[in-house]
């Protein structure tokens, strides 16, 4: 192929491309040995970044972002064969990337690679975590459905606790008064736009930093970074032991990528993308909006709070943490950098994710909420079909409780079981609790008559395990 | 490939007084060129636009019962023509007396879901947090922080019509 060898000759000598790609690919890293495939996770981050924006574009093209408009070009896209299918992939590359910059980051944490020289690796990283939950965020939020619209007026409520400027910044997140025409642009703007442009930067700083300072080579008991003699004793490693990024590393780089994005394109293929809720019609009051998985454990953080602490965790939690990840390779920023010898940093990460997940798992429960669709009891539980029982049975659906209170099965799980309730309180004491109300049970005060309340009584005091005791002999028969 | 840089005679300061010149001089130009383009980029973005109070008719007079609260929807104060359903919001509305109504904001107080109102327990309750608030919007029980608020409402020639407002932000 003499013509394409001498465009190329031409091109490469305009240009001088042969020149820094070829070293820049076949650059020294050092030897990985038994840590190798921990070094993947970065690359594969970065290669889920491309699907996304490869996905993101596509999608765009047929996406209209307008308040009226959005839900009808994503019913449109979802109803065609690929359309389908790239909307899949981009969902899935979505809680893809949540995981794996994650994963990446806690690899970083625990291997030490955020101290000398590689701080602003870090600093660039944490940047980058932050970019990607805005993009989750707002992502879900354009598929402009009843959860992406309830979800801006959350976002808004939440940003409105903030001291001083807490009521501009919610109305600014609202792009006006209320939520409407201006709203969903915005949010087009910051996750097509804005965000992007951001991650872009940071992905190009992030990566030259990595090549200036050196893939960090797996730790090492005893390997104490000093900083002063760090620089001279890596450059002298890599002259002893380096082998070339490409192909020795770079393999399993790509081995990964690929099942990773095989994996995602799967996904959708036969699951599919989130189906699409009801139109964003504000009033559609029938809505219970709940975040994307990635979000539960933070939403039940916040649902658990103490009331007077809420305010305080919402704005104080992130600005906490952000101050935390950007104060620890300024502050540990040498010394040991094997987890075997630092024993917090296990703890620290061992902590995270346990909580992640069991804060994840409880806000998929979301026990707090009143089951609001609990049909009225069957005759199977309440046993009667006429008298103060059943009636009972009727008004403890009609009256709300049975949103938060289960009997055999039936309910809600905000407030106790009822199903012995029976056993466990006497008409008397059921009826204080009905009138007076608790913390989180509205006071009945005013809002029963003595008929309902007297049915509402019996069909609970029939809630035992046991029959009833039965009338005790009066004195003196045997 | 290497980049020169232009060493300055040491002894000559009236070239390093110029090129020193000359530097402030371009970062000034630039400052400005980016000043004008920033300005009235952010000032759009930060900028609120301001719609005027309007009042929206809901429903005739007739068309509610005496006691019972149902919900309406009416359109915002000026909406962008885009806005498509999303120019709607939601109303409790209750009408009191002959001619007294109240209207309270669908926006549960603790964080903005929608409540619910429910006939048979005289109750709002919010599904997202289990917040509970009495008939006449007062905190029942659960994390909201104060009452349901209320939008303006008047009865104007037969017409029920409430004042279309910003969404109460609870701060």
């Amino acid at each position: 192929m003499q013509i394409v060898q001498r465009i190329w000759n031409w091109f490469d000598e305009v240009t001088g491309v042969s020149g820094w790609l070829i070293p820049l690919a076949k650059h020294p890293v050092p030897p990985a040995r038994k840590s190798a495939w921990f070094y993947v996770l970065g690359s594969a981050t970065l290669f889920v970044f491309i699907v996304q924006v490869v996905t993101g574009i596509t999608l765009a093209s047929a996406y209209v972002p307008s308040a009226g408009q959005a839900y009808h070009t994503l019913a449109f896209i979802s109803s065609t064969r690929f359309g389908h299918i790239v909307r899949g992939i981009h969902a899935f590359g979505a809680s893809a990337m949540v995981i794996l910059i994650g994963v990446h980051a806690i690899r970083v944490y625990l291997f030490g690679a955020y101290k000398y020289p590689r701080q602003m690796g870090w600093l660039t990283g944490v940047a980058l975590l932050f970019l990607v939950l805005g993009m989750a965020f707002t992502g879900q939020l354009l598929r402009w459905d009843q959860t992406g619209f309830w979800s801006v007026v959350v976002a808004a409520e939440q940003a409105g606790r903030t001291p001083f400027i807490g009521n501009w910044l919610g109305h600014f997140i609202l792009a006006g008064d209320t939520v409407g025409g201006a709203t969903l642009s915005r949010f087009f703007a910051l996750h097509v736009f804005f965000i992007p442009a951001l991650i872009f930067f940071f992905i190009g700083f992030h990566l030259y930093l990595v090549i200036r300072n050196g893939i960090s080579e797996p730790p090492k008991v005893g390997n104490v970074v000093e900083p002063k003699t760090y620089r001279s004793w890596y450059k002298e490693l890599l002259d002893r032991e380096g082998v070339p990024f490409w192909p020795d590393a770079a393999w399993r780089d790509a081995l990964f990528g690929l099942l990773v994005i095989a994996t995602i394109v799967a996904l959708a293929i036969t699951i599919g993308p989130p189906v699409l809720g009801k139109p964003p019609d504000p009033s559609i009051i029938e809505a219970s909006p709940r975040p994307e998985w990635y979000f539960l454990w933070y939403y039940a953080v916040l649902s658990l709070s103490p009331r007077w602490a809420e305010n305080y965790i919402i704005i104080l939690g992130p600005a906490i943490l952000i101050v935390v990840l950007i104060l620890l390779p300024l502050v540990a920023y040498k010394g040991e950098r094997s987890p075997f010898k630092r024993p917090w940093a296990f703890g620290i990460v061992g902590f995270i994710v346990f909580m992640i997940a069991y804060f994840g798992s409880v806000g998929h429960v979301a026990p707090w909420s009143p089951r609001m669709n609990a049909p009225p009891l069957p005759v199977s539980v309440v046993g009667e079909t006429s008298g103060p029982v059943a009636d009972g049975a009727r008004v403890f659906h009609d009256k709300g409780c049975e949103f938060c209170h289960k009997i055999s099965g039936y309910g809600g799980i905000r407030g106790p079981d009822l199903t012995y309730a029976g056993d466990r309180m006497t008409p008397e004491q059921m009826e204080t609790r009905i009138y007076s109300g608790a913390p989180n049970m509205p006071s009945y005060n005013n809002n029963i008559t003595q008929q309902q309340l007297s049915d509402l009584l019996a069909f609970l005091s029939s809630r035992r395990r046991r029959p009833a005791a039965p009338v005790p002999l009066t004195a003196g028969t045997k | 490939m290497s980049l020169e840089v232009t060493r300055e005679p040491e002894s000559d300061p009236c070239e390093g007084n110029r090129r020193r010149f000359l530097s402030r001089l371009s970062i000034l130009l630039g400052s400005i060129a980016g000043a004008v383009v920033a300005i009235p980029s952010l000032a759009f973005l930060l900028g609120l636009r301001k719609t005027p109070r309007i009042w929206r008719t809901v429903g005739k007079l007739e068309d509610f019962e005496i006691g019972s609260t149902v919900k309406v929807a009416f359109e915002d104060s000026s909406p962008l023509p885009w806005s498509g359903v999303t120019a709607q919001t939601a109303a409790w509305l209750r009408r009191v007396s002959q001619d007294q109504f109240i209207a309270f904001s669908v926006d549960c107080t603790h964080l903005g879901c929608p409540v619910r109102w429910l006939a048979g327990a005289n109750l709002f309750m919010c599904p997202c947090h289990g917040g509970v608030y009495y008939a006449d919007g007062t905190v029942a029980s659960g994390p909201p922080p104060r009452p349901l608020r209320q939008y303006p409402v008047r009865v104007e020639n037969g017409e029920v019509q409430i004042l279309a407002s910003p969404l109460p932000i609870t701060t």
